[in-house]
């Protein structure tokens, strides 16, 4: 069976008004998602994985260019639909939720309205239907006393209850593949752990693909299946979650997973990763990591490391990973 | 035992909330209510809970951004309502404050030099030489190059700004750093960083810290006592290990239960609150978590459970009368 969603070699770049600056914000990324699968997007503020995001809908900002590659959805490559028929894959077979549930809404128009349009738009409903399926869809969400709530407008709801409407437009049409960009980084704790399970209940109805861009790597381990890990524009390693988590290939990632505190041990002394993400647009050489890495070896100031296949469904982009034998324990 | 650092007994902060017709007061906010605390020197006591739970209004009592509308608050000993103007000046530089984004707390026209003295310029009459030679002291102590101090601050990257954030808390030696949030606004990969600066500068000047955090496990990794917040009580506070490892309350239960997991493989039994936190305006009878509480009973809507000492720690539930 061949894959719902798959990246192949994309690459991604905003240019400056005169062409003067160029920064790769995704570069040669590639990965598959199966119908059902839960992804997660793992990186740093700047290490591209909302630009990736974006051009999967083809909604990226004006300045970037998509340089190379291919997105095959449901056997056709995105990337060459014309606008019409993406009009038609947005919001019908891939929604997309933001982190800012007030930015998403309209503020004046209702929540019936607004969970209504897409049924309108691409279903065609009557106004009558989509409003009843509107608020068939708020009840799914959990929203109390729809009946009521349709006719309210977005600041008369909590932030959760906000997010949650903006779960609901995001499945309204049924879609194959639901993105959510950081959905509960501006949620409470106990408000982020009703979200998320309301997610998967959703995901589990639908059969929905789930892709999570995120930086919390306790998202990642709660919801995910498998995981990309973004590092300066480039997917520096990829695979199952436990297996990632377990037995990291490449020092970025074991890095990241040794830096957070977990609870329980709390006199350990954390481990910190030296300097700070690079600007894009003054990549080092080699691999971008190469300044800030531990295991740094000659090779990797020269040289981009190539994908390595650590196990079948698991790489990693790092010179040690070729080295090593695919068993290597981190 | 030597005196605490901070002692905070029973206080309280209502906001009146005018409103309707002609500004007639619609209510109080009783954004803290009857909270006490206490905080040892190079001791931490995280505090916890969700938006409006009063968390950050505490903190601005303790640096004393706000007056108590109730109880008291004892810096080394002493009431802070009963202190003269010197005792009151020292108290503002023995307790200092370091915040989410050190892109708004920091002036973008002023170098950081500048930035770091000006706590000492304004409080403390140095002559120029003594003032470099602190900055320079300041800087090496938060892991700042020298020629930091001729910069401005968006020469900086996140991480280095919170430490110009951190020098600057440190100008005067304060004994008590409030600390809101520090860590959120940056990047994962550099939080590890900050928070072990933190606990090197605490155990090398006995610094204490007021720590307040959503992330619940950056919270424990830092703090030796936690106290949990919901809408403006304080339902729990115990030993940092053992009330994250085996929280007491039911809503500190189900805070702790929702913290997101380190490892795909730990299960942990979910608790999922129904709801969400009530308006302050119009808190529940009795328990105000009970609407929300798993385990209600029917004493809980109607008397409200006090704070009780209880193996070690200290819980406001009658679960445990």
């Amino acid at each position: 069976m061949s894959p719902l969603l798959e990246i192949r070699n994309l690459g991604v770049h905003y240019i400056t008004a005169r062409g003067a600056r160029v920064n790769r914000a995704v570069d040669e990324v590639s990965l598959s998602l199966d119908a059902g699968e839960t992804l997660g997007i793992v990186g740093e503020s700047g290490s591209g994985k909302t630009t990736l995001a974006l051009s999967l809908l083809r909604l990226l900002p004006t300045a970037a260019r998509i340089v190379s590659g291919e997105v095959i959805f449901e056997g056709r490559d995105l990337l060459t639909l014309s606008d019409k028929e993406m009009r038609k894959v947005r919001g019908q077979r891939i929604a997309m939720i933001l982190q800012d549930p007030l930015a998403s809404l309209n503020p004046l128009f209702t929540i019936g309205n607004q969970v209504a349009e897409p049924l309108r738009v691409h279903e065609h409903a009557s106004r009558k239907s989509a409003w009843a399926r509107a608020r068939e869809l708020l009840r799914s969400v959990k929203i109390p006393a729809p009946e009521a709530r349709v006719k309210e407008y977005p600041h008369q709801m909590s932030g959760g209850m906000r997010q949650r409407i903006v779960g609901a437009i995001g499945i309204s049409c049924e879609p194959r593949l639901l993105i959510a960009d950081e959905p509960t980084t501006s949620l409470d704790l106990t408000i982020q752990a009703q979200y998320l399970n309301l997610l998967r209940e959703l995901q589990r109805a639908h059969g929905l693909a789930l892709i999570f861009i995120t930086h919390n790597l306790g998202i990642v381990a709660k919801m995910c299946d498998r995981v990309a890990v973004m590092y300066a524009g480039r997917m520096v390693e990829a695979g199952p979650v436990k297996e990632i988590f377990d037995a990291p290939a490449h020092p970025y990632t074991r890095a990241l997973l040794e830096s957070i505190p977990r609870m329980g041990d709390s006199r350990r002394r954390l481990t910190a990763i030296d300097g700070q993400p690079p600007d894009l647009a003054a990549l080092p050489t080699g691999c971008a990591f190469h300044p800030r890495c531990p295991d740094v070896m000659e090779r990797c100031r020269e040289e981009a490391p190539p994908d390595v296949t650590v196990s079948p469904a698991h790489f990693g982009r790092c010179w040690l990973a070729v080295h090593a034998e695919p068993s290597r324990k981190a | 035992m030597s005196i605490p650092v901070i002692e905070a007994r029973r206080l309280s902060k209502l906001f009146p909330v005018k409103g309707g017709f002609l500004g007639r007061s619609a209510g109080v906010v009783r954004a803290v209510d009857d909270v006490s605390f206490t905080i040892d020197q190079g001791q931490t006591l995280g505090l916890v809970g969700e938006s409006g739970c009063g968390k950050t209004t505490t903190s601005k009592l303790v640096l004393g951004l706000e007056e108590p509308t109730g109880g008291s608050i004892r810096f080394e000993g002493k009431d802070l309502q009963e202190l003269d103007a010197a005792g009151r000046r020292h108290y503002r530089k023995s307790v200092q404050a370091v915040f989410q984004d050190p892109f708004a707390s920091l002036n973008p026209r002023m170098r950081v030099g500048a930035i770091i003295a000006e706590p000492l310029v304004t409080n403390e009459s140095l002559p120029d030489a003594d003032v470099r030679k602190r900055i320079a002291q300041l800087l090496e102590l938060t892991g700042l190059p020298e020629r930091a101090a001729t910069l401005f601050p968006h020469e900086f990257s996140g991480g280095q700004r919170q430490r110009i954030a951190i020098a600057r808390a440190l100008a005067l030696s304060p004994r008590l750093i409030v600390l809101d949030e520090p860590v959120s606004a940056l990047d994962v990969s550099i939080r590890a960083q900050i928070l072990n600066l933190l606990r090197d500068l605490q155990a090398q000047l006995g610094l204490s810290y007021l720590f307040i955090a959503h992330d619940l496990a950056a919270v424990a990794h830092m703090s030796h006592t936690i106290a949990v917040m919901y809408l403006g009580r304080l339902v729990e506070s115990g030993e940092a290990g053992a009330l994250s490892r085996a929280p007491k309350h039911p809503y500190t239960q189900a805070l702790f239960s929702a913290a997101l997991p380190s490892h795909p493989d730990e299960r942990r039994e979910e608790i999922i609150l129904p709801g969400e936190v009530p308006s302050p305006l119009r808190p529940p009878s009795g328990c105000r978590f009970h609407p929300r509480c798993p385990q209600a009973m029917a004493r809980c809507s109607t008397e409200e459970p006090q704070l009780r000492p209880l193996e070690g720690s200290f819980v406001a539930c009658h679960l445990y009368d």
